[in-house]
């Protein structure tokens, strides 16, 4: 049991950096704060996907290098790289993060103008009041 | 990946994402993001994501810092909590 967990450590880390994000995102009452909440929940997310393209035993950087007699003179032996597959996938996933990141913003800083206050509960107060 | 290696940027990563959700200054905050992104850099480079590590530095770590700090100069600088 004590050797399974400690062979899958890197979903304990990832679990615990997604719960101080969602923590973020949940409990604190700064507009901004839940902004960086939600900041360290994407790339929580990231994190997952990356380690899992990780294989164990000294793997590189996926550059193709050609070996001479895996499969006939050109073959790809496929152990020495990292899987490519998770990298593709995450490199989409951090743009779409800057691009929440900056929508959500652009949302607290109109809020600011309208309200002139970026905490939650004064915002609910001024919306009750008229 | 590399467990003791892990384990150190790992914890710089928890205790970076702590103080930034813990920080009532909201520049602090924001620059204590930036230096999250980095260390998450860090922790790529060393799963041998070379390409997310390079995109996370200028993008994530870049741009995001420089909304954020543009966000907070337009609005209020303390937090409540």
């Amino acid at each position: 049991m004590f050797d399974y967990i400690i062979s899958y450590y890197n979903y304990w880390m990832y679990a615990g950096l997604m719960m101080i994000g969602f923590y973020g995102m949940m409990a604190k009452r700064n507009l901004i704060k839940k902004i960086i909440g939600m900041n360290v929940f994407q790339s929580s997310i990231i994190f997952f996907y990356i380690s899992s393209s990780v294989k164990r035993g000294g793997v590189t950087v996926p550059i193709i290098k050609h070996v001479a007699g895996a499969h006939g003179s050109h073959g790809v032996d496929v152990m020495q790289y990292a899987n490519p597959l998770p990298h593709v996938l995450m490199l989409t996933a951090i743009v779409v993060m800057v691009a929440t990141l900056g929508v959500a913003l652009a949302v607290a800083i109109l809020i600011y103008r309208r309200y002139h206050t970026l905490e939650e509960d004064e915002i609910i107060l001024c919306m009750r009041k008229g | 990946m590399i467990l003791p290696f892990d384990l150190i940027l790992v914890l710089f990563v928890y205790i970076c994402a702590v103080a930034a959700l813990t920080t009532r200054d909201l520049l602090s905050a924001v620059m204590i993001l930036g230096a999250y992104s980095y260390f998450m850099c860090l922790l790529w480079t060393e799963m041998a994501a070379v390409d997310v590590a390079f995109t996370e530095a200028s993008v994530s770590a870049g741009i995001g810092t420089i909304l954020c700090i543009g966000a907070i100069s337009k609005t209020k600088r303390r937090s409540n909590d």
